[in-house]
């Protein structure tokens, strides 16, 4: 069987599915923060295969901004988990209602 | 496995692995340059900040209970997303397809050269931009993570 392009979509479409699962349904700060990347790096994924399919390297210099951008706000989130964990003790994020009315 | 592991460590090492099948595809895709930062970034400083935040953080088992949306809820979502995926899957199998092994294989498409003039000439601007935004969250780390003691 040939590979197709639409393998690829679909690949990339099931990745970004768990990472939205995953970001909705645990409630590990942490966890939240790898579906995040899952999601990414599933974006990541088609703009290659695009790229690929019409030869150009636009697509791969946009992967090098969002790896970029990712790995930026990688940082700042785990930052702020830090600095949550030294105040809550404690990883949960529906402790996280500072913010209710 | 990124979302069913209990422990954030086992979670973290199921993500390298999928990051790594990612960069497998990259070089399927002659995108030798973009596996070789996947691998390099992804799977190595990011993962390595993850880790050691776990670490840093020193968990204990009985911090993790919270974890656990109840099963009826996570189902719902489960087969809503499976639904949604297998929706959109059936429409994409019934178009005409594209298969990879037609296209031609570009001279010397996906290389470091190849990028780099594109990076350099076309997107110099989003690339000097995206260097200032590197050390805007670099300055905002720090602030964030002295935090307010001092």
């Amino acid at each position: 069987m040939e590979i197709q392009v639409t393998h690829y979509v679909v690949l990339a479409s099931v990745l970004f599915a768990i990472g939205v699962y995953g970001v909705i349904t645990r409630k590990n700060i942490l966890i939240v923060l790898m579906c995040l990347e899952l999601m990414l790096n599933s974006c990541n994924l088609l703009f290659v295969v695009f790229s690929r399919l019409y030869e150009g390297a636009t697509g791969h210099v946009f992967v090098l901004m969002s790896v970029t951008v990712a790995a930026a706000e990688v940082a700042v989130g785990l930052a702020f988990v830090v600095s949550i964990y030294r105040q809550k003790e404690s990883l949960d994020i529906d402790l996280l209602k500072l913010l209710r009315g | 496995m990124v979302v069913s592991h209990k422990n954030p460590v086992s979670s973290a090492i199921s993500l390298v692995l999928t990051l790594f099948s990612t960069a497998v595809l990259f070089v399927l895709l002659h995108a030798h340059f973009i596996a070789a930062i996947q691998i390099l970034i992804y799977a190595g400083a990011i993962m390595v900040l993850f880790l050691f935040t776990v670490m840093f953080l020193n968990i204990r088992d009985s911090e993790l209970r919270f974890d656990s949306m109840n099963i009826p809820k996570r189902m719902t979502f489960l087969f809503l997303f499976i639904a949604v995926v297998g929706f959109f899957a059936s429409k994409l199998f019934s178009s005409s397809p594209v298969v990879f092994s037609e296209l031609r294989d570009p001279e010397n498409f996906g290389t470091v050269a190849d990028v780099g003039r594109s990076l350099f000439s076309d997107y110099l601007l989003a690339f000097e931009l995206t260097s200032v935004l590197v050390v805007i969250a670099m300055v905002g780390v720090l602030v964030i993570a002295k935090g307010r003691e001092s």
